[in-house]
């Protein structure tokens, strides 16, 4: 099978910002030869309808992401920091634009 | 909690699962080949309507019609998308549609044999595709459901034009109202097939229902294509080919004939009218393509190695 796939080309992520003033958003993946087909199908397939005013490929082998089973490790020690949110403090109803 | 917990949670909640979370195997596999034959259905599904864009009878319908085509092969890369976030290979899995080992939509394997046909596609068809769909929004793998909202979307406007078509033909002149008919006859029995055997008889239906992949029974979406149908026929002046078919009100919803499954398992099985046509047409696409593909593979080796 490595054999017959020799000629596959690589897989993009595509990001898209969907207007002026918004991030670039991902919306799915597609296959191309290098980056600038990879940003022509891009246009092609995710904006079709006025979808985007911008868009970003990046090739999915050089994404790195944070695996589910590092969730804690990542994600827990923010749960025990309640004082970084407002309402955490409190004031009384009196004091105006607070 | 260990994997299995957090799948388990997650379905529990009516959250989605993500690609790199834990699943079991059964789920990845049928998630897979769920997503592959629907994905499939989508660029077979090129070819029917496919064969009428260079026939249209005036550049908006062929300028329709192209646009629809087009979604229809966005569809089905949203798909493939969807399915290579779980470890699948685009390139396998249209060589397994090719060589036959991967299924795709029934539907697809009649022919349109007239215009009117592409208008009754777009309103029984994609409306039955939009049945199907809609509760797939919802399915608990995330790139599926996601997938799904673009493409309901796009739907919308792929049954509108139809429905339109046809009101169009429903106006003009006897020959055309009686070609909306003839359409109509031919393509109803095969959209009721559209959403599967009897849930009697559709063993994985209850493995899908508890892991959330699917939402509502074949029969119920069924039930509820025909309650829609039915009005719609009414409004565009065609009468749908079953005489069993009348309101019910103690069930409050439409009774209909029995459904030929002896028909749709032929079709399935591979004999139905078009479906040594269908395949032959995207293996000859898949190698005619193949030196394209190749030579752009080719051109972005070189200039990749010329940077460096």
């Amino acid at each position: 099978m490595s054999d017959e796939i020799k000629h596959e080309w690589p897989l993009f992520e595509v990001f898209v910002r969907a207007k002026r003033g918004l991030n670039h958003v991902h919306v799915g993946s597609l296959r191309a030869a290098d980056h600038e087909m990879a940003l022509h199908h891009a246009r092609d397939l995710y904006t079709r309808r006025n979808e985007g005013v911008s868009i970003w490929v990046v090739r999915s082998d050089d994404v790195v992401s944070s695996g589910p089973g590092d969730k804690d490790a990542f994600f827990a020690p923010s749960g025990d920091k309640a004082y970084r949110h407002p309402t955490y403090y409190a004031i009384p109803d009196s004091v105006p634009h607070i | 909690m260990n994997g299995e917990q957090v799948f388990e949670d997650t379905l529990a909640k009516d959250q989605r699962v993500e690609p790199r979370d834990w699943m079991p195997d059964g789920y990845r596999k049928t998630m897979i080949r769920q997503i592959a034959q629907h994905a499939h259905s989508e660029i077979i599904g090129m070819q029917p309507e496919g064969a009428w864009i260079t026939r249209a009878p005036t550049l908006r319908r062929k300028a329709i019609l192209l646009a629809k085509v087009q979604d229809e092969a966005g569809h089905g890369l949203y798909l493939y998308s969807a399915a290579e976030t779980l470890g699948a290979d685009r390139g396998d899995l249209t060589r397994r549609l090719i060589e036959g080992r991967q299924k795709y939509s029934s539907i697809f394997n009649y022919p349109t044999l007239t215009f009117a046909d592409v208008g009754v596609i777009g309103w029984l068809v994609d409306g039955a595709a939009i049945c199907n769909q809609v509760p797939l929004c919802r399915s608990s793998f995330g790139p599926y459901a996601r997938a799904m909202i673009r493409i309901c979307k796009e739907e919308s406007f792929h049954q509108r034009q139809g429905y339109e078509l046809l009101m169009t033909m429903m106006s003009g002149t006897a020959a055309q109202r009686a070609m909306v008919q003839d359409a109509t006859d031919r393509w109803w029995w095969p959209s009721l097939m559209m959403f599967g055997p009897p849930d009697a008889e559709s063993p994985n239906s209850a493995q899908s229902m508890a892991w959330k992949i699917k939402r509502h029974s074949n029969d119920e979406l069924r039930q509820r294509f025909v309650d829609m149908s039915v009005p719609q026929a009414e409004a565009l002046g065609v009468t749908l080919p079953d005489p069993a078919l009348r309101w019910n009100a103690d069930r409050g919803h439409h009774d209909f004939g029995e459904i030929d499954w002896a028909e749709f398992k032929k079709v399935i099985a591979g004999s139905g009218p078009m479906n040594q046509e269908r395949l032959a047409h995207r293996r000859r696409a898949d190698e005619d393509g193949a030196w394209v593909r190749e030579a752009a593979a080719a051109h972005a080796a070189k200039r990749s190695g010329a940077q460096r």
